[in-house]
């Protein structure tokens, strides 16, 4: 076989990409912990080890670009290495997310008549099944998964518009419960945010795979 | 659509001797376009641009099935090959001049078409060097000898000496193999423009250039056309494993 070294590159490549994909992983796992029980120093704690993950896009990011600068990829190459440069912004801009959420965790741990929305934990779960999904489409380059991945975007995003109206509704009962409401009203919209990423990365994983590009959200 | 098409190749097979150097090729070339052919040394690629202005037919045992129309005219048949070969002019790998002056290079062809009128030779030499991109280079040494300015500017005027007999396509065999990237994409720059007003069709082993300056990029292998289409299509997402194998450099 041919081309030696630029298919050890390629390897490299994307074992940098699982690795960032493990520390996404470890990121959303916590910020569900600290969610759930609002733990202040697990949240700190988040808003730390996300250099990392900025650390690893970056030199992600310097990776692709060498490749192309050297090894003029091609066809399957060519897609890989340009999606990936793409792809990595997207796991940034998640692990991103969970340091937000982080904030206004430790936010909350100070505030006063916090009762969390009732259906916050599914949608939780919905969009961690979504990155963890996806990761897995990424290492298995699976189409199918990643297809998956895509279709379950709309169920995040409800869940999203009937957690605000529950929040609104609580606020317009409860006055003392605004700041906490506005807290969760802000979690939620990155956790929306979080499942367009997921859904972006899909889309790009399928792009891998067969060379179309979905058109996004 | 069918008005775009210069040559119509059907069903062609090309055989040296018992070797079968082109097996069934079929293929639709668009005028004013820029058609790269790709593949290994020994595909196929050169043989079959040769049997565009039927450079073969001199080669003893060769034999040549199927047909190639060119704006509806079967070629093999139906025109002969001074007036094809006026029409469908070729720039080879070697830069190729005559041992003579730069002028007498470019207006060798006109002459040879009966045209003596120095004004009428000394307007297509500059038209022709003009159209070549090597005419503000050249303009003040048309006496000098057309092999010694360097292998970039033999080249262009290689092209200009195609041009200056007025073809319809200009066939290009690996036109840029012996010279340096600025000559190389200067070559590469004459052909973008050239394109307007004829058909260019170059084979090429440097596949950054194929897909650099192709409109569609044919890619041969074992005397066969294993995928023809949209350069940006074959380079991106290659509907054939044959070909991603070749472009991404996957062999063995």
């Amino acid at each position: 076989m041919t081309r030696h070294l630029f298919m050890q590159e390629l390897r490299e490549l994307n074992q940098n990409v699982i690795r960032m994909g493990s520390l996404l992983e470890k990121s959303i796992n916590d910020v569900i912990v600290a969610l759930e029980k609002l733990d202040a120093s697990l949240a700190t704690e988040i808003i730390k080890n996300d250099d990392a993950i900025d650390d690893l896009e970056h030199q992600i990011e310097r990776e692709c670009i060498a490749m192309i600068a050297k090894q003029q990829p091609l066809a399957t190459d060519l897609r890989k290495v340009t999606s990936i440069m793409k792809i990595v912004t997207d796991v940034e801009r998640i692990a991103d997310h969970c340091a937000d959420i982080s904030e206004y965790i430790i936010v909350l741990t100070k505030q006063s008549n916090v009762i969390a929305p009732k259906n916050l934990k599914e949608m939780v779960n919905v969009m961690k099944s979504m990155v963890i999904e996806t990761i897995d489409s990424f290492v298995e380059v699976d189409g199918a998964k990643a297809n998956q991945v895509i279709a379950k975007d709309d169920i995040v995003d409800n869940y999203f518009a009937s957690i605000s109206n529950e929040l609104t509704e609580i606020m317009q009962g409860n006055k003392e419960a605004i700041p906490a409401c506005v807290s969760y009203l802000m979690i939620i919209k990155y956790l929306e945010r979080m499942a367009d990423h997921a859904t972006n990365i899909a889309e790009w994983i399928e792009y891998i795979i067969t060379g179309t590009m979905i058109e996004g959200n | 659509m069918e008005n775009n098409v210069k040559f119509q190749v059907r069903d062609l097979d090309l055989y040296y001797g018992d070797f079968q150097a082109l097996k069934k090729i079929n293929m639709d070339i668009m005028k004013n376009q820029i058609t790269a052919f790709i593949g290994p040394s020994g595909c196929g690629k050169s043989t079959f641009l040769k049997t565009i202005n039927r450079m073969n037919d001199l080669i003893e045992g060769v034999r040549i099935d199927g047909t190639i129309h060119m704006d509806g005219v079967n070629i093999y048949k139906d025109i002969d090959v001074i007036n094809l070969r006026s029409r469908v002019g070729m720039v080879f790998q070697q830069p190729n001049p005559f041992p003579m002056s730069i002028y007498d290079n470019v207006a060798y062809g006109p002459r040879i078409h009966g045209i003596k009128k120095k004004s009428q030779l000394d307007e297509i030499v500059e038209k022709s060097l003009r159209q070549a991109a090597i005419w503000e280079e050249v303009k003040d040494k048309l006496k000098k000898n057309a092999q010694a300015v360097s292998g970039g500017q033999q080249q262009r005027i290689c092209i200009a000496r195609t041009l200056a007999v007025g073809p319809e396509v200009i066939l290009m065999d690996e036109p840029t193999s012996a010279l340096d990237p600025i000559s190389t994409l200067k070559i590469e720059d004459l052909a973008e423009e050239l394109k307007d007003k004829y058909t260019i069709i170059i084979v090429t082993h440097n596949m950054q250039q194929a897909s650099r300056i192709s409109d569609k990029t044919a890619f041969f292998l074992h005397g066969e056309v294993v995928e023809y289409g949209e350069t940006s299509q074959i380079f991106n997402n290659p509907k054939e494993q044959k070909t991603e194998d070749y472009i991404t450099g996957r062999f063995g």
